[in-house]
């Protein structure tokens, strides 16, 4: 891909240009350009090392980029911080888990929810008198099948359960872009479908950026694919082509891959 | 928070009655006015407890709340102290003038280091807090001529309360108004904790990586809590200073700033009470440890506390909650 036009740019959901961050001698993204239009389901698919997490962590700003420029619909947000980002629409979920133990998911979403609505920092009220805020948590939850368990510790449900949580906090932040850092990770098989079909249910109005190894998961649920390969982006293009593409074959589909 | 799961089960109502009053709190508070017929002769004692309940009470909104360690939670206290003491002596004696005036230096000393505080957590924040303290301490040390040094601070005049209440030897009207004091804030501080910026505290605790992936500015929450409980130490300080007409450089030691994590460990940090309770344990345990041997009494309290951390290591109320809900399950 080579640069894109600012008139482009507008009807892009997300983009970057020319991303590069090394760590010492060890490059980690190199002339990463991405151009991700509103509503679609990208995969970022790679192996091990490739450079996939650290992408997320460059885009949403855990890590500072030492050049090249991220987009966000029309706002260049290369220089915000990673919470200003998840404002404006910007939101990731993470590979291994994240959650806050000592909170049961009904808190934990709350508190997502109260922060989007920009209540958090008010401690006159308590937390009843937020009915509306505490209800949309609820609301998640139960899309996510998550309601009757709502009430326990987040460190006391099931593995499968703990990374709907992830993404039903991602939610709560109701984002524009969003971030899946292999969602399905330790999940076993089974599961991992139900969780992308929780994924694929979700509005059309959220652009979704996932990881995945699983190829079944990745064809049946990506419009589109990504594949990185030693921090840059060797092609993108339609699951076909993908499919078709005889360098992706070597370097990743090759071999004893399933 | 071990509630059954009902599907049906409304999440309003569970907040509601996870905010409500339970009954043993309303007989926690009855009990602390039973000095004034039990014990008449320990009003004093009753007093500092109150103080020192306070005091752990404002270290327990940032260390048992917002996981914010700090060794060095004395400067506030010492601050509120010396200003009420140092207000008194030039004539601003009135109470209720130093109990605005003391917080809110406290306060203000709070928000100007919340911007250092907030960019640092663990060991740095440890050695940063202390370092704070002792920076105080010897500009308190060697300001003599505003603080008295190590002399102390000469000629604190305390007026009466609402122009007519002296506090007297026998601390009845000192017990009565630290008690006011620690309860108007108590009844503050569970507000907040209850509210949604008491569920971002705990989400700071819980994971300080997640809170800026759900949009949470977790700095500007940090400055937030940072100044209130320095502001809430302040008013320890102050109502110490206030209810015993003195003011030395103990207010700012280290050995304050330790004790009040050691009460805040040993009752139980995070759970409201848990302050309240080991002040109670060990202004308790000091008197009478320090009537049985004065020069080893610190003893006592090494042994309670590695026995305490061993066998309970969420304080005493950590493990009393343990084992009501252990009875609750055998019960149901």
């Amino acid at each position: 891909m080579s640069t894109v036009s600012s008139a482009v740019l507008s009807s892009l959901a997300l983009s970057t240009q020319g991303l590069d961050k090394r760590f010492g001698s060890l490059v980690v993204a190199s002339d990463i350009n991405l151009a991700i239009p509103h509503g679609v389901r990208y995969a970022l698919i790679g192996p091990n090392g490739a450079g996939k997490t650290t992408l997320i962590n460059l885009i949403t700003g855990m890590l500072r980029p030492d050049a090249g420029r991220i987009v966000l619909g029309d706002t260049d947000i290369t220089t915000f911080k990673p919470d200003a980002r998840v404002k404006r629409g910007l939101v990731r979920t993470f590979q291994i888990n994240q959650l806050f133990p000592h909170l049961n998911a009904l808190e934990a979403v709350t508190l997502a929810v109260c922060e989007r609505r920009g209540v958090a920092g008010e401690w006159w009220k308590p937390l009843p008198a937020y009915g509306e805020a505490v209800d949309e948590a609820y609301a998640i939850l139960k899309s996510l099948a998550l309601a009757t368990d709502c009430y326990r510790l987040t460190r006391e449900l099931a593995y499968g359960q703990q990374r709907l949580l992830e993404i039903a906090l991602a939610l709560a932040t109701r984002p524009k872009v969003l971030l899946l850092d292999e969602p399905a990770a330790g999940v076993p098989r089974g599961e991992g479908a139900e969780l992308f079909s929780a994924i694929a249910g979700l509005s059309k109005d959220i652009t979704v950026l996932f990881i995945e190894h699983d190829m079944d998961i990745v064809f049946r649920f990506a419009s589109r694919i990504i594949v990185m390969v030693g921090g840059r982006i060797l092609v993108e293009g339609t699951p076909q082509e993908i499919a078709a593409d005889a360098r992706v074959r070597e370097v990743y589909l090759g071999g004893d891959a399933p | 928070m071990a509630v059954s799961s009902s599907a049906a089960f409304d999440p309003n109502l569970y907040l509601q009655a996870q905010t409500r009053w339970q009954p043993i709190e309303y007989a926690f508070w009855a009990a602390t006015l039973l000095p004034f017929l039990l014990f008449p002769h320990h009003l004093v004692l009753a007093s500092q407890i109150a103080i020192t309940a306070l005091f752990a009470l404002s270290l327990d909104l940032i260390l048992g709340y917002a996981g914010i360690v700090s060794l060095g939670h004395a400067a506030f206290f010492g601050l509120g102290a010396y200003t009420a003491g140092i207000m008194s002596k030039y004539g601003w004696g009135d109470p209720f003038v130093g109990l605005l005036v003391g917080p809110a230096v406290a306060g203000l000393a709070g928000y100007a280091t919340s911007f250092i505080i907030s960019r640092f957590r663990h060991l740095p924040l440890i050695m940063i807090t202390m370092g704070l303290g002792f920076l105080l301490l010897e500009a308190a040390n060697s300001a003599e001529w505003l603080t008295g040094g190590s002399d102390g601070l000469q000629g604190v005049r305390i007026g009466p309360l609402f122009g007519r209440l002296r506090f007297d030897l026998w601390g009845y009207t000192s017990y009565a108004y630290s008690l006011c004091v620690l309860f108007l804030v108590f009844l503050v501080t569970r507000r907040l904790i209850n509210s949604p910026f008491g569920l971002a505290l705990r989400g700071i605790r819980e994971n300080p990586v997640r809170m800026p992936a759900i949009g949470a500015p977790s700095r500007s929450h940090i400055r937030t809590i940072y100044t209130i409980s320095a502001i809430v130490a302040g008013i320890a300080g102050t109502v110490l200073a206030q209810t015993t007409s003195t003011v030395s450089l103990g207010v700012l030691d280290f050995q304050r700033s330790a004790e009040v994590v050691i009460i805040l460990v040993l009752g139980g940090a995070g759970r409201l009470y848990g302050g309240l309770v080991g002040a109670i344990i060990f202004m308790v345990a000091r008197d009478q440890f320090s009537g049985i041997a004065p020069q080893y009494w610190y003893f006592w309290i090494g042994a309670l506390l590695v026995s305490v951390v061993m066998l309970l290591p969420n304080g005493i109320l950590g493990g009393l909650a343990r084992l009501t809900s252990s009875w609750r399950d055998k019960a149901s």
